[in-house]
């Protein structure tokens, strides 16, 4: 894939109503296609809502979300939701998994939601099942685990279930928000280099969200969102 | 869709115990309000089973309902007689095909002896027209004769040739010098004739021979060989069922009867004193029919209650579906399928169990009741209120849904919790 932007924002502003103050307004950042991104962002900076905004979710006052070459706030609410589903995989910081599926249908969830994800997911002719096994394997989570109920994994472990449903059918993107802050200190740099490993490995590009700054070595570009934010100490 | 009927399934199986213990209430409302249904249902069908054919029911005045339950149904008694003379006019009378006289009182182990003619059988329908048929046996002939109804006979455990003792009123003094033969069986009709005791009417008069206001005359008795030296023409009797030549003549007939100059007299068409009794009884039902739709309310709203209470530990849940990629709508319809499985599920084991119930107390309730539970699944009108309930548990499940999607309308990708 040739060097593409991937996320486009211009003149973006957000706010929760329209009487209340304006709690993000990006002049302009891009992220480039195969980028590894570290989007610096304490508490109450906005990050929430920018990552609202990607995910299509949230709808902005003014400004251009430009995502994978397509305008975000020209879709409609339905069309965000399945571009939501085909394109981003989404990693939080804690309790990532439905509790009431096993690890592998956990990691399958995109595929029941993006036909998109499924038939990437199948390339090579392996079924989803196979695939996320494979994406399960790649992050040191061994078959007997798979049909477990996740309550039953350790934190760690419960997140990299979450990075293999993040990355499962390779959507074009990764938005990772503070998948770490759960996991202990050298726990934390192995997670983001098996994270990096995977994403670079899927084609994905990956925008890995955080406050906590010793995280940020390792990364393509480090992006600094309180000062992108023009109005920062708004509501996050 | 098919993922999300799938992911509601697995997660109301993750909570099966407080969804169980919800779909246990569903049930046994639903249980309950099909079973009032199904019970005001036979009972009605088994009164309109109970008599057909005859056009007329004559007896002392009283009030219709009344006249027909003691002649028809043996329920109450009569508070008045009619002249055995007013029963000759009746029959006498040129638009009169046939009548039959009916004396009741006396009982046996619970079951009531009914003394009439042998035209009786030749005459009395059920059902659909149906005759009286002999499983065993034949009609009584002598005095002390009796034919049994079919559940008289089945419960007591007789056959043709035992003796029975028949008892004054209900279940009072025995006429132990007088015992009968049981000389007939009839095959079971499913109305008031299988609980039964036919004798003749000269019977009635005979075991009363030498009794005076209900109790033996002291010191006085005539033994059973001796009853014939003496006149058993009967002096009243308690009722007259009536056959008209032609049906049209029916209220002309009614009209006769109540102009009856010798004594005061009441002709009522069966139909028409049904149609009474059901207004009577149509309240009771009403009310009946109320308390169980409420029982059902309180259920579905302990339902709706129990998906409401989960769904606040479940915003984290529903931002991950969000996040990849349920859109709102699929939110609401996963969390108002929970509702409505349940809602469901208490529908069919509610018929189950229904129809379990009605096949273990069935007999029950006809041995006490008299009415008789036709087994079968679920008839259309049941059909009609399981709709209901299940068309009233969608909407309640709407509820959760409709709150869990504007939830997740808010929360996004991120619940603030």
């Amino acid at each position: 894939m040739a060097a593409a932007t991937v996320i486009r924002v211009e003149r973006l502003r957000f706010r929760w109503s329209p009487g209340a103050a304006p709690c993000l307004d990006i002049a302009a950042f891009e992220v480039q296609a195969g980028e590894r991104i570290f989007l610096y962002g304490p508490s109450g900076s906005g990050k929430s809502t920018l990552l609202g905004l990607l995910g299509g979710v949230l709808v902005p006052e003014c400004g251009r979300l430009n995502v994978l070459d397509g305008e975000l706030t020209a879709l409609s609410a339905a069309a965000r939701d399945r571009f939501r589903a085909d394109h981003i995989g989404f990693l939080f910081q804690q309790f990532n998994l439905i509790p009431y599926l096993s690890v592998i249908d956990n990691v399958l969830l995109p595929c029941r939601f993006s036909t998109r994800r499924m038939q990437r997911a199948m390339t090579g002719g392996k079924t989803p099942q196979a695939e996320a096994a494979r994406l399960l394997d790649h992050l040191d989570l061994g078959p007997d685990l798979r049909t477990r109920p996740p309550t039953q994994l350790s934190v760690g472990q419960q997140q990299r279930v979450a990075a293999a449903r993040a990355l499962i059918g390779r959507p074009e993107i990764v938005i990772a928000d503070e998948p770490t802050s759960a996991l202990d200190a050298e726990r934390q740099f192995a997670f983001l280099d098996l994270l990096a490993r995977e994403c670079a490995d899927a084609g994905s590009t990956l925008v890995f969200v955080s406050h906590d700054r010793r995280l940020a070595a390792g990364f393509d570009r480090e992006i600094d969102l309180p000062t992108i934010n023009r109005c920062t100490g708004a509501a996050a | 869709m098919k993922h999300l009927f799938l992911l509601a399934a697995k997660s109301a199986w993750n909570r099966r115990l407080t969804l169980g213990l919800t779909l246990v209430a569903v049930t046994l409302s639903v249980t309950m309000l099909l079973g009032v249904e199904r019970i005001r249902h036979d009972a009605r069908a088994g009164f309109a089973h109970s008599v057909s054919g005859t056009d007329l029911i004559v007896g002392a005045r009283t009030s219709p309902v009344q006249l027909m339950l003691y002649a028809v149904f043996r329920i109450g008694e009569a508070t008045h007689n009619m002249r055995w003379q007013s029963h000759l006019d009746l029959a006498a009378h040129p638009d009169v095909a046939w009548a039959v006289p009916l004396s009741l009182g006396d009982s046996h182990r619970g079951f009531p002896v009914l003394g009439t003619t042998p035209a009786y059988f030749e005459h009395f329908r059920y059902g659909d027209a149906h005759a009286l048929d002999f499983a065993a046996g034949t009609r009584f002939a002598g005095v002390f004769d009796a034919v049994l109804g079919a559940k008289v006979a089945a419960q007591l455990g007789y056959r043709v040739g035992d003796r029975i003792v028949l008892a004054h009123g209900r279940g009072g003094a025995e006429h132990a010098d007088k015992p009968f033969v049981v000389t007939g069986i009839l095959a079971p009709t499913g109305t008031p004739v299988d609980r039964t005791v036919h004798v003749a009417l000269e019977a009635i008069e005979a075991i009363h021979l030498d009794w005076q206001g209900g109790a033996p005359l002291p010191g006085f008795s005539i033994p059973a060989e001796f009853v014939g030296k003496f006149s058993l023409k009967p002096k009243e009797i308690t009722a007259v069922l009536v056959g008209l030549k032609s049906r049209a003549g029916v209220f002309k007939m009614q009209r006769h009867v109540a102009a009856y100059d010798k004594e005061p007299l009441l002709a009522v068409l069966p139909g028409v004193a049904l149609a009474q009794l059901w207004q009577v009884m149509g309240t009771v039902e009403q009310a009946l029919l109320a308390v169980s739709a409420m029982v059902v309310a309180v259920g579905l709203a302990g339902l709706v209650a129990v998906v409401l209470a989960g769904l606040n530990e479940r915003r984290r849940e529903l931002a991950i579906l969000r996040s990849v990629g349920a859109r709102p709508g699929d939110v609401f319809v996963l969390l108002s399928l929970e509702g409505l499985f349940v809602t469901v599920a208490g529908g069919i084991l509610g018929v189950a169990l229904l129809a379990a119930a009605g096949a273990l107390l069935g007999p029950l309730v006809q041995a006490h009741y008299g009415i008789e539970v036709a087994p079968r699944l679920v008839s259309f009108e049941e059909l009609r209120l399981l709709a209901a309930v299940i068309a009233v548990g969608l909407l309640a499940s709407l509820v959760p849904g409709w709150r869990a999607y504007k939830l997740s309308l808010a929360d996004g990708l991120t619940p603030r919790l």
